[in-house]
């Protein structure tokens, strides 16, 4: 009931965002370019380190590109619908958490519906269509189950990402200071989509327990890679996303009782 | 009115200092991006002792210092600005008796000082102890390194400038913004030398203001640029800083003639 009710709003939301977009409609573009830039940058750096090796840790270039293509479905979904990089001085500094918190709906699903980012599903599909050229590039096989694991994979990625940056904003809860640790953050992301061997004990197992970014990425996309397959790893992608979207929700929900308001 | 400028940065450093212990983890952080990198390029160099111009020595120096110089002249007046005029708040700024933009940089300062004294000089001391860097042993290099990244943050700060300022043309830069972002570290030489991309491209980043942030500063330090072309490496910055006066001032008068506040 509490479910169909937040979806019925979540069409509400989205109907608004689409009237509010028609009349921005050059920042659309603007949005979905750099958005589509954003990657190209990443990917550059990928062309660029291969020019000088032909393998990163006995991996070759394909196959990090395949990782990457991979990275880019979660990271998009995740980016479409956990949009709080302005959470702290939007909600916290400007007060409009007290709003938010005088409705019935859940504070969670209000402020996330309130910054939905559709366009950042577009690259989802170029994410797709990237691993999708990898994978012809890699002759790999295409089993039947190929898709339904990509989608269980993507579903706990975007879970984990979830689960972390909504923990992160909630900190703003706890200390009204803007914290500054999301930007912070942001490097840290891009490491889990590089051959994780490279690494040392203390970075690996950062990436893997801790802030687990490398099941955004290479664990998840070595399922399809025969060369580097580890199943366990794989698989442990949608349980490290249900643990850390539940860590997340907690953290949210605790920190919400905790609030009294920056008094602005 | 220079002591009302002096006022500024005074205030953003002692509100830094509020926030200081934000600032420890940043120090941890940072050492996490410059252990990712030290052996992702370590992967890289395997048994190749020189690339690009760097020696495998070198290039860990390099990777350090250009982090913790980022740690120095990082800074989100883009977001404080675009916050400003999507608020409205500007506004109100424009009718007080100096300049929003060199109020802007003067906080920028502030925080820069900030930086500078609490994020990169212990965080130095700290990646020094842990990864095996080479520090130049001659003063004078000591030196001009400092005045170099004086000119990093000067740049930086313009760059940062300009894309805040957008949000008087488009109404939503935060895509905008997140791209500026992946741009800078790339093109400025954080992730990647200028001198490992690909003869055109390299040719090409030495004509944009980018490689200016970090790449010079960061082959000065580590020896890669020596002699007189020390100084050429200098005199470029300080033409950057010059050339990108003349955009800042033009957009600022475009802007104040077309601005309007949203729901201000």
């Amino acid at each position: 009931m509490k479910i169909g009710y937040t979806l019925s709003l979540f069409r509400e939301y989205l109907a608004n965002y689409i009237k509010t977009k028609m009349t921005y409609r050059a920042d659309f573009w603007v949005e979905v370019v750099s958005d589509l830039m954003f990657s190209a940058m990443n990917l550059v750096f990928i062309f660029v380190v291969f020019q000088h090796t032909p393998s990163l840790g006995d991996w070759s270039q394909a196959e990090v590109v395949f990782v990457y293509g991979y990275f880019m479905i979660p990271y998009g979904i995740f980016g479409a619908f956990v949009n709080l990089w302005n959470f702290s001085e939007r909600y916290i500094v400007k007060g409009e958490m007290d709003r938010v918190l005088t409705r019935p709906a859940g504070s969670l699903s209000q402020v996330l519906l309130e910054n939905v980012d559709p366009p950042s599903l577009i690259g989802s599909l170029v994410g797709l269509g990237i691993m999708g050229a990898a994978w012809a590039r890699l002759g790999l096989p295409l089993d039947w189950y190929d898709p339904l694991v990509l989608i269980v994979m993507v579903a706990g990625s975007v879970l984990i990402y979830m689960g972390i940056y909504i923990a992160l904003a909630a900190i703003s809860f706890y200390s009204d200071a803007p914290t500054g640790i999301v930007p912070l953050m942001f490097n840290i992301q891009n490491y889990g989509r590089y051959p994780i061997q490279i690494y040392n004990k203390g970075i690996r197992f950062l990436l893997t327990w801790v802030l687990p970014f490398a099941f955004v990425g290479v664990y998840p996309a070595a399922f399809f890679l025969e060369r580097h397959h580890h199943l366990l790893m794989a698989w442990l992608t949608p349980v490290m996303g249900a643990i850390f979207a539940a860590i997340g929700l907690a953290v949210w929900n605790h920190g919400v009782k905790r609030y009294r308001g920056a008094g602005s | 009115m220079i002591s009302a400028y002096v006022d500024f940065i005074r205030i953003r450093f002692l509100t830094m200092l509020a926030y200081r212990v934000n600032y420890y983890s940043g120090i941890v952080i940072y050492a996490i991006n410059i252990g990712a990198y030290y052996f992702m390029w370590k992967a890289i160099y395997g048994d190749a002792e020189q690339l690009g111009g760097f020696t495998a020595g070198q290039m860990t120096t390099y990777v350090a210092v250009s982090w913790m110089a980022r740690a120095f002249y990082f800074n989100n007046l883009d977001r404080e600005i675009s916050n400003d005029i999507r608020d409205g708040s500007v506004a109100v700024q424009m009718t007080r008796p100096y300049s929003y933009i060199m109020v802007k940089m003067m906080q920028g300062f502030g925080e820069g000082l900030f930086r500078l004294l609490l994020f990169m000089a212990p965080g130095m001391v700290v990646v020094t102890l842990i990864f095996p860097i080479e520090l130049p042993t001659d003063p004078v290099l000591w030196m001009i390194f400092l005045v170099m990244i004086w000119f990093s943050f000067l740049i930086n700060s313009q760059i940062n400038v300009m894309t805040g300022l957008f949000a008087f043309f488009v109404e939503n830069n935060e895509g905008l913004m997140r791209m500026k972002r992946v741009t800078v570290d790339l093109l400025s030489g954080v992730v990647v030398p200028i001198a490992f991309f690909p003869g055109w491209a390299s040719e090409v980043l030495k004509w944009l203001p980018f490689q200016a942030i970090t790449y010079l500063p960061g082959s000065v330090f580590t020896g890669r640029i020596a002699g007189s072309a020390v100084w050429e490496a200098l005199l470029v910055q300080a033409a950057w800083f010059v050339a990108l006066i003349a955009p800042i001032a033009l957009m600022w008068r475009a802007a104040r003639k077309r601005l309007f506040v949203q729901g201000g």
